[in-house]
């Protein structure tokens, strides 16, 4: 798994230096300062996800089945939350500010970036709600800890990404 | 499923099987040697192919205003030449091998996720697949040519909709995205076995030195390929919903995919060298009866290219025209990287040196890789200087340069990778005659092709030019090497029918008939599927050497 992070990383890297690259570059409007605003609240909830995984794993590894899928339950409410702030956000910026993938090159490297990080969530969630089917069926046990703690570092790591495309698209984009 | 897993190591058994059940066996194995055994047949036939790419390529240029192909068939040749030798004959045959020994070398009964394994190879087989189904798919609706022509590293705007209408570039992008995939995974799975797959004692300073090598090769796989699957997904993002990464019109940057590509370009040398190193330290040491000459520095060594070799990729962009602190930097680390690969050379000089050589068919070749490396590397140095660069980049010498590295290093120690581990495989060993007729056909006709090929790059020859005028003074130049590739070819289809008869008619090998000292020739020849019935303890990086003198063991001086 640290591999495949190693790889995951190399990969946002490139979509990252390319929307550092790109930035101010687009010959035509709309620019990141008109459009885009920092969507706090679902990042925090979004970081916040991370805190109840860790929780949720915590549980599992004492043996407590139940108190582990009610945090886990939470994990995935979170992230769905998140997913539906960037729907809501892509919405906006479409049907209100046209912005597309074709506009200009912000929003290349705009729904790229973002888009290919909401991919990776979406995995996460599809994973975590796996999980979830399998401990609501009883399949889940403490013995299951070392496995499922492999899927939370991925969690983890969806997490960090976040912080790095929060600063770069919102932050030092704008 | 373990009694009949036993059951398939008696090859009398296995002939009596239905046809059917054999191939539906080597279809759903999760087995590591079987694995290792369809990447090594499946890149064969990639490589024949690739080198009947490159021969039309060679018959085109033999004399000026040639018409043997077209110069839109001309383009396709060489894009599928260099996609296919790289992405689908040299990895598949290197991750083959891999696949095939770590376990064996390593104490292991298979790698540390069979599954994982098989869906890397079915990936990188489809890639390959997809990439040569543009020949049938490649037109759409647009008559626009099949088959990818936009050269292998396919720099934007060739690539963009304008030029390359059709989907002959959505095939290279897409096959090279899947095979990509299964790159990735088989890295992963490379490191996981070699981390935490090894028997009792083999410390990571006493795993053979192929394990180590491959390590690095599996690091820089997964540092190296992301970045081109990155790009490839920009491209797509261009290609098909309206992108604009690469299209200067809208401010994107051609000179971005340059940077891209080659981040991923210049690693990937070191992908399929590292591998050939470690052909070489695991055959020249056995045949010159001595133990590898300072094994923590060849480790440290590989590392130290692995790392420069990670920042050394704008040496191929030179000529694009970066500022005078890049074109330093990386005139720079271009050099520094010959400073590890000189250690290396020295070691295996110093391996030799004073020892009992035996000049079986694998020293051969990899005698012949020592001496074709180090003058690969030294133009390699030589376009490293960024003004000879400005002279030479994009010509012929260039061509000459690479393939020295890639034929004269990565294929030479391959087959002697083939002749060494052949016996292993088979259970039989391969004809010697035949093997050293291959030998001598092959270097011939490498020297004839590829030390002239420099001639005519000085005399400034580009790269992927259809034809030439005559009285340039490239004519005699040309027709030489042309010949040289007939020497080549005649030396291949000697090797793969040496292959095909040792494999019926070979004598049978026994476990160990080289009286090496690895752990893969401690067990039968072909080591049953569970590959060790009790896993081997060891206590130095010698293990049979060990077993064979106990009056004198190496752990007494490690």
């Amino acid at each position: 798994m640290y591999s495949l992070i190693v790889a995951e990383a190399a990969i946002f890297t490139i979509f990252v230096v390319a929307y550092i690259f790109y930035i101010g570059k687009s010959a035509t409007g709309p620019q990141p300062q008109d459009v885009l605003s920092a969507p706090i609240f679902f990042t925090i909830c979004l970081l916040s996800s991370s805190l109840t995984i860790h929780v949720a794993l915590r549980f599992l590894k004492n043996g407590k089945v139940n108190s582990f899928a009610l945090w886990w339950l939470l994990t995935i409410v979170l992230g769905a939350l998140f997913l539906a702030g960037t729907a809501r956000e892509w919405r906006r910026l479409i049907y209100q500010e046209g912005l597309t993938i074709q506009t200009n090159l912000f929003g290349t490297t705009y729904y790229s970036l973002v888009g290919l990080h909401a991919f990776h969530v979406t995995v996460g969630l599809l994973a975590l709600a796996t999980v979830a089917l399998f401990t609501l069926l009883r399949h889940v046990r403490q013995e299951h800890a070392e496995r499922v703690e492999v899927l939370s570092m991925y969690w983890h790591f969806v997490d960090a990404v976040w912080v790095v495309v929060f600063v770069v698209v919102y932050i030092v984009g704008r | 499923m373990s009694t009949e897993s036993i059951a398939w190591s008696t090859p009398q058994v296995a002939a009596q099987r239905p046809v059917v059940e054999r191939l539906h066996d080597w279809v759903t194995t999760v087995d590591h040697k079987r694995l290792g055994i369809l990447y090594i047949l499946y890149a064969l036939v990639f490589l024949v192919i690739g080198g009947v790419e490159a021969t039309v390529l060679r018959i085109q240029l033999i004399r000026p205003h040639n018409d043997f192909v077209s110069p839109q068939v001309f383009n396709r040749m060489f894009t599928m030449h260099g996609t296919t030798m790289i992405f689908f004959a040299v990895m598949p045959i290197l991750f083959g091998f891999a696949n095939y020994l770590i376990p064996l070398m390593i104490g292991a009964r298979d790698m540390a996720f069979p599954r994982l394994n098989a869906f890397s190879f079915w990936l990188t087989a489809f890639g390959g697949l997809l990439l040569y189904f543009s020949f049938v798919g490649g037109d759409g609706l647009y008559g626009a040519g099949n088959a990818p022509d936009v050269g292998w590293f396919a720099y934007a705007p060739l690539t963009s909709k304008t030029f390359s209408v059709g989907h002959s570039t959505d095939f290279w992008t897409l096959s090279l995205l899947v095979s990509g995939f299964g790159s990735i995974g088989t890295a992963i799975n490379i490191i996981t076995t070699v981390l935490c797959m090894r028997c009792p004692g083999m410390t990571l300073g006493r795993m053979p030195l192929l394990a180590w090598l491959n390590l690095t090769m599996a690091g820089l796989v997964v540092l190296a390929i992301s970045p081109l699957t990155a790009a490839q997904l920009m491209l797509l993002v261009d290609r098909y919903l309206g992108g604009h990464f690469f299209d200067t019109q809208a401010g994107g940057s051609a000179v971005m995919w340059m940077h891209f590509f080659w981040v991923f370009g210049h690693p990937e040398v070191y992908v399929l060298v590292i591998p050939a190193f470690a052909f070489a330290s695991e055959i020249i040491p056995v045949f010159s009866r001595k133990a590898i000459f300072g094994y923590p520095v060849m480790v440290a060594a590989t590392i130290c290219i692995a790392f420069i070799g990670m920042s050394v990729w704008a040496h191929h962009m030179f000529t694009v025209g970066m500022s005078a602190a890049g074109n330093t930097f990386f005139v720079l680390s271009t050099m520094a990287i010959a400073v590890p690969t000189g250690i290396k050379i020295f070691n295996w000089l110093a391996t030799i040196w004073g020892g009992q050589i035996d000049f079986k068919t694998p020293m051969l070749f990899c005698v012949a890789f020592l001496f074709q490396f180090l003058i690969a590397g030294l133009t390699g140095i030589m376009l490293g200087a960024a003004p000879f660069n400005w002279q030479l980049g994009n010509s012929y010498f260039v061509i000459a340069h690479f393939h020295y590295v890639i034929v004269g290093a990565i294929l030479f120690t391959l087959f002697g990778a083939f002749y060494y581990w052949f016996p292993k495989m088979s259970g039989r060993m391969y004809n010697e005659a035949l093997g050293k007729l291959h030998f001598w056909l092959f270097v011939i006709g490498f020297h004839l092709t590829f030390d002239f090929m420099h001639i005519p790059g000085i005399l400034g020859m580009p790269r992927r030019i259809y034809t030439y005028e005559p009285g340039r003074g490239w004519d005699t130049w040309n027709l030489i090497i042309t010949i040289g590739v007939f020497f080549q070819a005649a030396g291949l289809l000697v090797f793969i029918g040496n292959l095909l008869w040792s494999y019926r008619r070979g004598k049978v090998a026994g476990s160990d008939p080289w009286d090496a000292w690895t752990l893969e020739w401690s067990t039968t020849s072909p080591p049953p599927t569970y590959n060790f019935a009790t896993i081997p303890a060891i206590k130095s990086r010698r293990p049979l050497w060990d077993l064979k003198h106990p009056e004198d063991p190496d752990w007494q001086y490690e």
